[in-house]
């Protein structure tokens, strides 16, 4: 926490905490932290969470974690300044996250051994045994989460009105009892004497902007999808993407579409072909292994020219790997990963935010394009929840339309000299010849072609938009240092550990900026006048630096610019980047030379 | 001709139901598309043939008419059609045929393939898009062969049957087309051959009437890599050609239709089953119109933003 005054012997001011909860899955601390996070949108702060989830059907232990800020908050937090802990095993595990002096709220009746280590202040409280008797009756320990809420209210001093207005909300959707147990042991925890270790409160919040949201990427995502004009679509269920796919079957009956659950991901992104050939805007995704199944299907759509977004939440390791974990290591198999040269568009979003916009992004260029647009969200970014201005619907609503106007007589559906624009059915063509869509190499009527001129001419036609849109980019932005002696690269859900790791090794003395690419494939042409100025080039990606020392991003940089000056900072562990991971490793190629 | 775009009002997709015949009379030439490339003797011809007579006969808009196909001989329908059409990967031509149907109410869908587009690539989407009674009809050129890879086994290939991947003849027992469509849930089920063309004229009119998914499978000899195979169904070869009395088999009995399907090479010829189940374009359909009906008219933006307002 970083301390500004004190103003009260017992009121400690902060401007930023992280807190972290260590409990089982089923001990609602996702629900609470939730509310959390939703409190700090309300009351213009900002905040970053993180979560960790077990791949078990039972559950097991995980931990919410969140980072609270007045001003702008860029990561989850290396370390946390509280912890709270439910079980031995909670405290066990995680203790080493509480920095050196941090508060320890542990459940007196749960968490009997204790360490005394690095100055850590220990407040036992028996969250279990206080709720019961809050509560009363044989709900047992369900509320504990509740109880928990309340004390972390207290003894942040949040705006407790506000959040018993966001907690009443949830669950007055339910029936009145479980909201008034919810209550009840809120206001336990909010009235318990925590003892003289006294309390803090936050500066008043600097995001004064008059709407602003909180919520996960996954969440955003979809809600950006559906303002980009997408209305049909297929996947099958796979973790962290299925939320998306489950808030589109509920959402888009609305909206007079149809989200489809198909038998498997090959079915789900032919499904999704069908639709878009029919003249819609149509979504498939799935996480790393289905979109290897979906390969084949991918090469198709680049090869017959057709538009689609395909969303991809990656997850860790190859095969089944860690199925709720986050890695960015499906770079290349989104760009490269099917047969043939089969150009398509790439894009990450950089935060829970970005994800409303590269929905809408993605939306533009596959219908400009007429191609597959793959989105690299994670799992991180899938689960975060952040806070952030409400979109503007009025400049981005998009509204969908089927073009099924009469096609003229000199239509051609894979003309060479324009991008195609196809005639979805139902469209009359003045020639009375109608169109052939297909995945043979084809003539420009969509005749199939062997002929080797017409091939070249084709692979052509199919690679130069992408030339095209390459050059129509412009060079992503540059934070800090526009010139000295490294610049950070990253792309996807690093770009807050990122930025704020520049602004630890500027405030060292060195010259740092950071660049995060949102389009990864095409990149934007003349990324190689920017890196000129720098000394060091360090892409910093979760992904493994593979057997030539490099991870996916910066091997295709070095690849496409041959510049040996590009460095990478990697790592697979399954969770998130420290901020002094990514220091620590910059420091480490500035200093070898 | 008309430039506009039709800008839907509050669906992307007027959803109306296939239009009824116009005036603008549909003609086989209309129809005729690339000469085939299949070889000559083809069974296949004959299917190519009889669709477009059905289609003469049943007058739908040109512009409506949509041909879909996978991998194999026979998938290369689509481009002897003229018609929209779509030549899709091996065996995925019905769950790209379904995301046609659903997000197309008012369009004709065809789905045309052979024995291993169906029965073994896309073997899974057939039991899925039976059991879900997409509005398609789907026809199955068998020919008990791989074809277009030049003498491979299929999942229909009987016993015995020596191809280049069975060189002692074929070990593994063949799928019994009609007891898998059975058991799948599909509700128009028929069996038709490609030298009988009456009859299959009338299969094809049947399947396409029905409102849900309609399959039928059409012997179709290949001459090049397994002549002789359907002689046993050919009079002129001295087969016989069984056609199923519909007086005495009640079409909506599956146990009855099951039977039937057991009989001894040949077998029977016509519609094994046939029922009215909602199919799940009209389902889908249901719930949407609930769901707007419950908007009472508020446009699409609003709705959005007052799901991103809740996020507050």
């Amino acid at each position: 926490m970083s301390t500004v005054t004190a103003p009260a012997p017992s009121i400690t001011t902060l401007r930023n905490a992280v807190i972290r909860l260590a409990g089982n899955s089923q001990d609602g601390i996702q629900s609470i932290g939730g509310f959390l996070a939703r409190l700090a949108g309300r009351t213009a702060k900002d905040v970053m969470t993180y979560m960790t989830i077990p791949s078990t059907i039972s559950g097991g232990p995980s931990i919410f974690q969140l980072h609270l800020g007045s001003g702008e908050v860029l990561h989850t937090g290396d370390e946390s300044d509280v912890l709270v802990v439910f079980y031995q095993h909670s405290y066990d595990d995680h203790l080493h996250a509480l920095k050196d002096g941090g508060i320890c709220y542990y459940d007196s009746g749960e968490v009997t051994e204790l360490k005394t280590e690095r100055g850590i202040h220990h407040i036992g409280i028996p969250f279990t045994q206080a709720t019961i008797e809050a509560v009363g009756g044989s709900s047992r320990d369900r509320g504990k989460n509740m109880f928990v809420l309340g004390l972390l209210c207290a003894i942040f001093r949040l705006d407790k009105d506000k959040l018993v207005g966001i907690v009443s909300r949830q669950f007055g959707k339910k029936d009145e009892s479980i909201l008034r147990n919810a209550l009840l042991a809120f206001d336990a925890g909010y009235a318990y004497p925590v003892g003289d270790i006294g309390s803090f409160t936050f500066e008043e919040g600097e995001h004064k902007d008059e709407h602003r949201l909180s919520t996960d990427g996954n969440t955003l995502m979809t809600m950006g999808l559906i303002a980009a004009g997408v209305r049909y679509g297929s996947a099958y269920p796979i973790t962290p993407w299925s939320p998306i796919m489950e808030i589109l079957r509920a959402e888009l009956p609305k909206y007079g579409g149809m989200y489809v659950q198909a038998e498997d991901e090959l079915s789900a992104v032919s499904m999704t072909i069908g639709a878009a050939y029919s003249g819609h805007l149509a979504v498939t995704g799935s996480a790393g292994p289905g979109l290897s199944l979906k390969m084949e299907a991918l090469s198709y759509a680049s090869m017959a020219e057709i538009p689609l977004i395909v969303i991809n939440v990656q997850r860790g390791g190859p095969s089944t790997g860690l199925p709720t974990s986050v890695e960015q290591s499906d770079l290349l198999q989104a760009i490269y990963g099917s047969h043939g040269d089969c150009p398509r568009i790439v894009l990450a979003p950089k935060d829970v935010e970005d994800c409303f916009y590269i929905a809408l992004e993605a939306g533009k260029l596959a219908r400009e394009y007429s191609c597959p647009v793959i989105i690299l969200s994670d799992q991180a970014l899938s689960s975060r929840i952040e806070a952030f201005t409400e979109p503007d619907l009025d400049k981005h609503w998009v509204e969908p339309g089927l073009d099924l106007a009469e096609r003229p007589a000199d239509f051609k559906p894979y003309a060479l000299e324009s991008v195609t624009r196809h005639a979805p059915p139902g469209a009359k063509m003045a020639s009375g010849r109608y169109p052939h869509v297909t995945g043979l190499e084809h003539d420009e009527w969509g005749h199939p072609s062997g002929n080797p001129k017409m091939h070249q001419k084709m692979t052509d036609k199919r690679r130069n938009k992408l030339v095209e849109l390459s050059n129509k980019l412009p060079l992503p932005e540059i934070y800090g240092d526009t010139e000295g002696d490294v610049l950070l690269i990253g792309w996807g859900s690093t770009y807050g550990p990122i930025k704020e790791s520049v602004n630890r090794l500027r405030s060292e003395g060195h010259k740092v900026g950071s660049t995060h690419l949102r389009h990864l494939h095409p990149m934007p042409a003349h990324l190689d006048t920017m890196f000129a100025k720098y000394k060091h080039i360090v892409v910093v990606e979760l992904n493994d630096r593979g057997i030539y020392g490099y991870g996916q991003l910066a091997m295709l940089l070095r690849a496409s610019l041959a510049d040996p000056k590009i460095q990478s900072v990697c790592k697979t562990d399954g969770l998130t980047f420290r901020i002094r991971e990514i220091v620590t490793g910059v420091e480490k190629i500035m200093t070898t030379k | 001709m008309s430039t506009a775009i039709l800008e839907a009002p509050s669906a992307p997709v007027a959803p109306t139901s296939p239009e009824a015949p116009v005036a603008d009379k549909l003609t086989k030439k209309m129809l005729t598309a690339d000469h085939p490339t299949w070889c000559p003797g083809c069974g296949d011809f004959a299917v190519l043939a009889a669709f477009y007579k059905v289609l003469e006969k049943l007058q739908y808009p040109h512009e409506k008419i949509v041909c879909v196909a996978g991998i194999g001989c026979s998938s290369r329908f689509p481009y002897f059609v003229n018609s929209h059409g779509i030549h899709f990967i091996h065996g995925r031509a019905l769950p790209l045929a379904t995301g046609i149907s659903l997000s197309r109410p008012d369009v004709h869908v065809f789905v045309f393939g052979g024995d291993g587009d169906g029965f073994s690539i896309g073997g899974n989407h057939l039991n899925h898009a039976a059991r879900k009674n997409i509005k398609l009809t789907y026809v199955i050129m068998d020919n008990y062969v791989y074809g277009l890879t030049k003498k491979q086994t299929s999942p229909t290939s009987p016993q015995g049957f020596k191809s280049k991947t069975d060189p002692i003849g074929s070990i593994d027992r063949p799928i019994n087309p009609m007891k898998q469509l059975l058991a799948s849930g599909a509700t128009f089920i028929a069996r038709t051959h490609a030298m009988q063309v009456k009859h299959m004229m009338d299969i094809f009119e049947r399947a396409i009437l029905h409102d849900g998914f309609s399959v039928v499978e059409c012997l179709s000899e290949c001459v090049m890599f397994y002549a002789g195979s359907f002689d046993d169904s050919m009079p002129r070869k001295g087969g016989v050609y069984e056609l199923i009395d519909e007086t005495q088999h009640d079409v909506t009995d599956d146990v009855s239709a099951f039977k039937l399907a057991d009989l001894p090479s040949p077998g029977k010829f016509g519609v094994f089953y046939d029922v009215d189940r909602p199919t799940k374009n009209a389902m889908e359909q249901r719930w949407i119109d609930d769901t707007q009906a419950k908007q009472a008219g508020t446009r699409h933006k609003d709705i959005l933003k007052k799901r991103l307002e809740a996020m507050r």
